[in-house]
Parts: C-alpha cells; sequence; structure tokens
C-alpha cells in the first residue's frame, strides 16, 4: 500500500510542477462509449447562462451548448490560449486599429432541434448579453463596454466592431457563459425562454432534468469537432454536501467532481482508492480579500490599513494553509503567471505586505499604527459561514493581526446576510471579500478594486485609480498594458491599501483514474464541455466490477 | 363523530393561517434576499441593474404588508407562486420530492413498528430480566444516537466493510430512481436511510410500548384473565396489547410526520432528494415562497396525522366517542 501511496503522491507532485498540469499518467487512445457521472455541489436557479454565474449551472448545462470562442480544451491551464468553437480557423486577429474582429462561422451546424446555425444566431446572442432590451437581464453586459456593433453580412460572418482597442474582448468572448442561442428561439420564444428550456449545438444533447437531482445528456451525433464527443452520455448529480461527493467518488457512485476538494479529502481518497485516483491540481482564479470599510474609523486612515497588510504573512500562510485549505499561491491583483500580472519576486519588493521579512514588516505595522493612533485597535472582522476557504482564512487573518496587537473578533454569517452586510447594509468594520472569475481576464479582473466598477464593497472613490484603469483598458499594447497594470497594483495595495490580497484559491480534483482526457483549468467554470472525456473501460471495470 | 370531524377540520384552519403569518415574518428577518444571493453568490460582481430586476419580478421591492397581503391570497386561492431560486411551480418543486420523502417515513415507520412493538412486549413481559435490561439498553442507544449520525456510520461502515470483504468501496446510490422504475436500485438506496431514523424512533416506541404494557398488565381484567387460566400469550397479544397501543399510535403518528419533514440532516448525509433537503435549500437562498409552501405542507401534515390518531383511539378502544 505504501508503494502505490508513495507513486500516486508522485503524480500529484508532478501534476502541480507542471503548473496545472495532466496528473493523468496514461496517454491512451481515446475509447467510445460510457456515461460519466459527474456530482455537483450547487443547485441550478436557470438554464440562462446569460443571467447566472454559479457552476451549479454551468457543470450540468455547459455540455449541451457551445461558445464562439473558448480556452483550448487541449492546454486550458494557459490563461491565453483561445481556440474557435463555432468559428473557423485561428481566434481572428483584430484589425482597424484593434477594433475590428472578424469570425468566419462553421458550417454543418444544428441545433439540437435541428435548425442549422447561422452568423445571425451568433450576433443575436452576442447582443442579447451586450445589448439586453430594457427589462432583459444580462449578467455580464458589463465585460462588452467596448462593443460598438455587432454585425452578420451573411451566414457565416460575424463582425464585431469596437469602440475602442481592448486587451479585454477576447476573453471576454471566450467566457463559457455566453451560450450560443438560436436566433429564432429569441425571436419566437422570448428573451427568458432560455431560463426553462434548452436548445444547443454542445457535444451532448439535453435528456432529463429532475430538480434537486440530476441533469442528463446523451452524446449529440452531429457534433461539429470531428470523433468527439467519446462518451455516450453523462448524468450531473446534485449533492450539496461535499462529504457526500467525495464518499460517492471512493463509493464508486461517481466518477468525478470538476469544482474542488480540499487537501484533506484529497488525501482521504488517496489513501482510500491509491491508483484508482488520479488528481490534478491548478492555480484557481479565485482570490480572497479584506476589504476595509472606508467609512468608517479608523479604516478611512490610510496608515490603519497599510498596517493591516503589512502584518500578514503570505508566504508562511501559503506553506501552512495549503494544507487544510483551498488556498495556496501568493500573488497580486492578477491571476499568478499571467503575463501581465506582477512576479512573485516584483512583489516582493515593491508591494508592501510582500516581502519575506516579516518581522520588520510587522514593525513597520506597528509604526504605523502608531502613527495613526491606534496601536491597540480592536475592530470585527465580518466573514462569510463557509468553511473553505472562507472561515479558515478569516481565523488565520485574526491570528496574524493579533500579532501586531490587534484585538479581532469574528462575525460569521451565511451567505445571504453576509451579502447583504457586505454590499447593501455596509454595517461592518472589515470584510473577506472574494474576486472569483472564469476566464483569466486580468483587466477586466482587476475592475473588482475600482470605485466605479460596481464591487466598491470599501465604499470609497479615488481619481487617480479611475484614470489608470481607463487608460489600461483602452490599451492595446501590451508593453504599456503591464506597466499600467503595475502602477494600478501599486495603487491599490501600497498607496490606498484600499483592499489586499490574502492567497489566492488552489484548485484540487481528484477523480476515479478511468475517466481520461479531462485536464484542469485556472477555473472551476472552464473546460465543461465534456467533449474530451473518455472512459477506459478496462480500468473501470477493474475498479467497479460492472 | 361527524360534527366533531368538522370542528377539528375548522380547527385546522387557524392553525395553518397562524404557521402561515409567523413563518412570514420569521423569514424576512433575516437581512438580504435571493436576487442578492443568485446574482452575487459567485464571482464578485452583481449587477446592481439585474438584481433591481429580479427583486421587482419577485415583488421583493414592495412594502411588507403589501407582500403579505398577496401572500395571504396566494394562500387563501391555494396558488403558492414559483420557486424564487428555479421559477418553477412550489407545487411541482414539492411534488419531485413528496414521493420520496413518503417512501422513506413508510419504510422507517415499518421499520420502527417492526422493531419497538416485539421488543416493548417482551420487554415489559420479562420485565426486570435480563432480556428486559438488554432491550431497554438497545432503546436508549437509539434515542442517545442521532439519525444522520448513524447514517454517517452506515456509509462509512459500508465503504470500509466492503472494500475489505470485495476489494472496492461502495456506498448507497446517490441519485433516486422510483420504485416502480428500478426496484432493487431504489431499496438499494432507501433502506439505509430507513433503518437510520427507522432505529431512532423504533427507540422512542419501544420504551412507549413497554410502559404502556406495563401499565395495562396491572389492570384488573388482566388479573381476571389470568385467574381464569388464560395462557400468558393470549393475555398479552390478545387482550393487554390493543389496549396498550394508544399512547404508542399517538407516537407513531407524531413520529411519521416528522419523518415527512422533519429529516432535514439525514436526508443531506444520504443525498436525498427529499423535502427536508429541500426545506435546507430554500431557506439557505431565501427562496420565501418555497420555504413558506414547504412549513404549510409539515404543518397541514402534522394536523392531518394528529387528526387521524384521534379518529383511531375510537377503534382502539371502543369506549372514546366523540360527541
Amino acid at each position: 500500500m505504501k508503494s502505490r501511496l508513495s507513486r500516486v503522491a508522485a503524480s500529484v507532485v508532478l501534476g502541480s510542477a507542471l503548473a496545472v498540469g495532466a496528473s493523468s499518467v496514461k496517454a491512451a487512445t481515446p475509447e467510445y462509449g460510457g456515461e460519466l457521472r459527474v456530482v455537483v455541489g450547487s443547485k441550478i436557479p436557470s438554464y440562462d447562462a446569460h443571467i447566472e454565474s454559479t457552476f451549479g449551472m454551468i457543470h450540468p448545462i455547459r455540455p449541451f451548448y457551445s461558445l464562439l470562442i473558448r480556452i483550448n480544451p487541449d492546454n486550458p491551464s494557459s490563461p491565453t490560449d483561445f481556440v474557435c468553437d463555432l468559428c473557423v480557423g485561428d481566434v481572428p486577429a483584430a484589425t482597424d486599429g484593434g477594433k475590428k474582429y472578424t469570425f468566419k462561422i462553421r458550417k454543418g451546424v444544428t441545433f439540437q432541434d435541428g435548425t442549422p446555425l447561422t452568423a445571425a444566431d451568433v450576433k443575436a446572442t452576442f447582443d442579447k448579453i451586450a445589448f439586453p432590451p430594457e427589462g432583459v437581464a444580462s449578467n455580464r453586459k458589463a465585460y462588452f463596454k467596448m462593443i460598438d456593433s455587432i454585425e452578420a453580412p451573411d451566414d457565416e460572418t460575424v463582425v464585431f466592431n469596437l469602440k475602442f482597442a481592448s486587451g479585454t474582448f477576447l476573453p471576454s468572448v471566450a467566457m463559457p457563459f455566453n451560450f450560443v442561442y438560436a436566433k429564432k428561439d429569441l425571436d419566437e420564444k422570448g428573451y427568458s425562454w432560455h431560463q426553462t428550456n434548452i436548445n444547443g449545438t454542445g457535444p451532448f444533447h439535453f435528456v432529463e432534468h429532475v430538480q434537486g437531482s440530476h441533469v442528463s445528456g446523451k452524446k449529440n451525433p452531429n457534433y461539429y469537432h470531428d470523433g468527439k464527443p467519446y462518451l455516450d452520455g453523462f448524468r450531473a448529480i446534485s449533492a450539496p454536501k461535499m462529504s457526500v461527493r467525495l464518499q460517492a467518488i471512493r463509493g464508486g457512485q461517481a466518477d468525478i467532481e470538476f469544482r474542488g476538494f480540499p487537501p484533506k479529502a484529497r488525501d482521504d481518497l488517496v489513501k482510500a482508492l491509491g491508483d484508482d485516483i488520479t488528481v490534478q491540481e491548478s492555480d484557481w482564479n479565485c482570490v480572497l480579500l479584506v476589504t476595509p470599510n472606508h467609512k468608517v474609523k479608523p479604516f478611512d486612515d490610510p496608515k490603519v490599513r497599510q498596517a493591516l497588510s503589512l502584518a500578514i504573512d503570505r508566504q508562511g500562510g501559503s506553506k501552512y494553509l495549503s494544507q487544510i485549505a483551498i488556498v495556496k499561491t501568493v500573488g497580486g491583483i492578477g491571476f499568478p503567471g499571467h503575463p501581465i500580472s506582477s512576479s512573485p519576486e516584483y512583489l516582493e519588493q515593491n508591494i508592501i505586505g510582500y516581502g519575506k521579512d516579516v518581522k520588520a514588516n510587522r514593525e513597520m505595522a506597528k509604526k504605523l499604527l502608531k502613527e495613526a493612533g491606534h496601536e491597540n485597535l480592536k475592530f470585527t472582522l465580518h466573514n462569510r459561514g463557509v468553511d473553505q476557504p472562507y472561515k479558515v482564512v478569516g481565523t488565520w487573518l485574526i491570528d496574524q493581526w493579533k500579532r501586531i496587537g490587534l484585538d479581532v473578533d469574528q462575525w460569521v454569517q451565511p451567505s445571504t446576510p453576509f451579502y447583504a452586510t457586505l454590499r447593501k447594509k455596509k454595517d461592518f468594520d472589515v470584510s473577506i471579500d472574494f474576486n472569483c472569475q472564469a476566464v483569466v481576464n486580468p483587466i477586466a479582473d482587476i475592475s473588482k478594486f475600482l470605485p466605479s466598477g460596481g464591487a466598491n464593497y470599501a465604499d470609497f472613490e479615488d481619481q487617480q485609480l479611475e484614470d489608470i484603469y481607463n487608460e489600461l483598458l483602452q490599451t492595446g499594447d501590451e508593453a504599456k498594458q503591464r506597466e499600467l497594470f503595475a502602477a494600478y497594483e501599486k495603487r491599490v495595495l501600497n498607496d490606498l491599501a484600499s483592499q489586499f490580497i490574502t492567497l489566492w484559491w488552489y484548485k484540487i480534483n481528484p477523480y476515479r483514474s478511468y475517466v481520461q482526457g479531462w485536464k484542469i483549468a485556472p477555473s472551476h467554470y472552464l473546460n465543461q464541455s465534456l467533449e474530451n472525456i473518455w472512459i477506459d473501460q478496462a480500468e473501470y471495470k477493474a475498479q467497479l466490477g460492472n | 363523530m361527524y360534527s366533531y370531524i368538522v370542528k377539528r377540520l375548522l380547527i385546522l384552519l387557524p392553525t395553518l393561517i397562524g404557521a402561515a403569518i409567523l413563518v412570514f415574518l420569521l423569514l424576512r428577518l433575516v437581512p438580504g434576499d435571493v436576487c442578492l444571493l443568485r446574482f452575487g453568490g459567485e464571482g464578485s460582481y452583481a449587477d446592481p441593474e439585474q438584481i433591481r430586476q429580479c427583486q421587482e419580478r419577485l415583488g421583493l421591492h414592495l412594502p411588507i404588508y403589501v407582500q403579505f397581503f398577496d401572500y395571504m391570497i396566494g394562500f387563501f386561492t391555494f396558488d403558492l407562486g414559483v420557486s424564487m431560486w428555479t421559477s418553477q411551480p412550489v407545487t411541482e418543486e414539492i411534488a419531485i420530492r413528496f414521493g420520496l420523502s413518503l417512501q422513506v417515513a413508510i419504510m422507517a415507520t415499518v421499520v420502527s413498528i417492526v422493531i419497538a412493538l416485539p421488543l416493548g412486549v417482551i420487554s415489559a413481559a420479562k420485565q426486570n430480566t435480563g432480556v428486559d435490561y438488554v432491550v431497554r439498553a438497545f432503546s436508549i442507544a437509539g434515542i442517545a444516537m442521532p439519525s444522520f449520525w448513524l447514517g454517517i456510520l452506515i456509509i462509512l461502515g459500508l465503504l470500509i466493510s466492503t472494500q475489505a470483504w470485495f476489494g472496492r468501496p461502495w456506498m448507497p446510490p446517490i441519485d433516486y430512481v422510483p420504485v416502480w422504475q428500478d426496484p432493487m436500485y431504489n431499496l438499494s438506496q432507501l433502506i439505509w436511510p430507513a433503518l437510520a431514523t427507522g432505529y431512532r424512533y423504533s427507540a422512542v416506541a419501544t420504551r412507549m410500548t413497554r410502559s404502556a404494557m406495563l401499565e395495562v398488565l396491572r389492570e384488573d381484567y388482566v388479573r381476571t384473565a389470568r385467574a381464569k387460566g388464560l395462557l400468558e400469550k393470549v393475555i398479552v397479544n390478545k387482550h393487554a396489547l390493543k389496549n396498550a397501543m394508544l399512547p404508542v399510535v399517538t407516537i407513531i403518528g407524531i413520529e411519521f410526520a416528522f419523518l415527512m419533514g422533519g429529516l432535514v440532516v439525514t436526508e443531506q448525509v444520504f443525498n436525498l432528494n427529499g423535502l427536508g433537503k429541500l426545506f435546507v435549500e430554500s431557506v439557505t437562498q431565501s427562496d420565501y415562497t418555497l420555504t413558506q409552501a414547504l412549513v404549510m405542507l409539515v404543518v397541514a401534515i402534522f394536523v392531518l396525522v394528529n387528526f387521524m390518531v384521534d379518529l383511531m383511539y375510537a377503534w382502539l378502544d371502543p369506549r372514546i366517542r366523540y360527541n
């Protein structure tokens, strides 16, 4: 048993070392057939991805739909590798000074009801997302502020005309929520029809949804990516409790869970099943933030906020918390490892609270508090009543602040009142907040820290930050983007300390080793079409015996 | 008898109205609403326009008294509305889960009766013997162990024992298939929660059966029966048991009502798509309409079960008259 464990552990380490990489050791020829059983830890509010934001909808429903472009399913760990899904060839380069994108649409694609897909369907979809009519909801229209107009001059061409060149356009188009709908459905059945009905062009056809139980799909025989999907079908089983999802994989009632488990759950599965479990791990495009309420004294004082950030030992936290919680990576405001984001070395030298001399950081924190007249500050940390990673990180933060003489209580609320406090009532001192995104799109993602960004729960204003961001948003040049990004980051984390970063999340996916072909992405929303997944039938029989 | 039934049915109405008012007010004491959670629960950006549209669509922007008025109109016209989370009719959401919860409740009640009656009777008949002590220890253990905890132990036990015996761990299925579609699959999922909860409730019923039997066995007519030379088996089964059933039936009835809506944690442990799990989800999602409907359903089940238990009294004890 010991040698089996060490082999699996080695594959985990290898997966991590490859930065995301596939720890799947087999590289055999894909086999056809079988049904994938996925456990999903959240409930489906509606089927309309244009208005929803939960993985509880993405995991069971995404396989029924296509996107115009998407992250490369063969290389999903790359935050910059986008490929065509419904378009043909490579993702088009911008023309007209970065203000025009022309997509050629595939021929021969049909919706589940048999309707052929044309460019008009793509145009109607993005019109609904970017320019929803009065009274029609669209959760991500803010991502498409750069679009001036969308045209479909013929059945095979879609043209996006932008108001300005923007580095956020392609990642925004590749978001997994941009399901392409049939224009006919939107015109004839209305804009809310997709909330309760499914008609897509994806690798699977919708079969049934039993509320609270499962969603099932069967192979789309007319799927346009040759030879795919490999599976005959899938069954997404609703299982809100993490322990149930974990035991279901262990007990042979499920094959995989795509959101991720904490380290202890991974270790338990590996210990129980050894080689029957494959583990893939990756940095995760989610981060926990600390949000001081700038309207509450003394958190209106930047020195106090800077002191709070300086007290946090991020490297130490990463080392120990990563053993018990789904956090690990030390990073700035941008997804770690993205070309535009700051490197660890840069952060260490330029951003407060990232230097490795923790003692010096904390001395500086105490000095700042003394200057601000709040050496013995007492306050309450507002937190969300979810263990992973909120309560774990919250408890750790309190310990970190205690080390500079602060007296901090924790106020934990269930999700609904937590959001009401953070976003509506705003009657907190300092709160845990988070930034969790799908496609890695740093320029769009950091709008979280913008006073006018719609998520300004710290309740502050800063024109300099707005100006930097506006310039960044309208810059196509990558070098200039990096320069502005660094300036924005310094303004947020150093000058204002308006909010600050704790640790980035870390995604751990242990699953049955007969599941092949799936590659982990830096988000639980990505690479969920299931078309690359196949079942190793011999291994399946060996493990489950049927 | 008929006037009694009418009176009881009339009492049902103010009970339901009282429960409706209480649940309406309690739910709204919690800050936040379903729209804030649904459109900002993940990610970080919550489009204020979308949240506003959602609140208007669901009537959450209206003053509380207007919402209450609308709710009461719906209540009296049997229009329970749609789930605020899924937009599906509340009746549909409940109907999907009702069959599973009913089946588990019936199976657990059967388990409870099958365990409780013989053990309770034996324990009373063999009072203060080794058998009695064993039965009492067994029933006290059942009361002490929450059924969800027993459920967790059952699952872990199955995982460990099947791996040890068959080389691969097994646990009960986690998705529901109706009994008429695949009886074996259905039973392999539901027998375990039925055992876990049935044992818990059998413990209470066992102790009640024992004490009721002890009381009845000391009655004069039992002494008379013994003096007549009747066999102890006949005395216990024919003369004592039926008369001892009044409090036992009450307990079993209340337990059945609890099982219909009260398996909140056990359903989560076994991932049963029943009313208890739905109740937890609706509360955590601030789904007012669904929570209100579920509470009303549970209240109605309790009232109806109590009513039926009262009617059974007359059958068990012919001296009881409802005049």
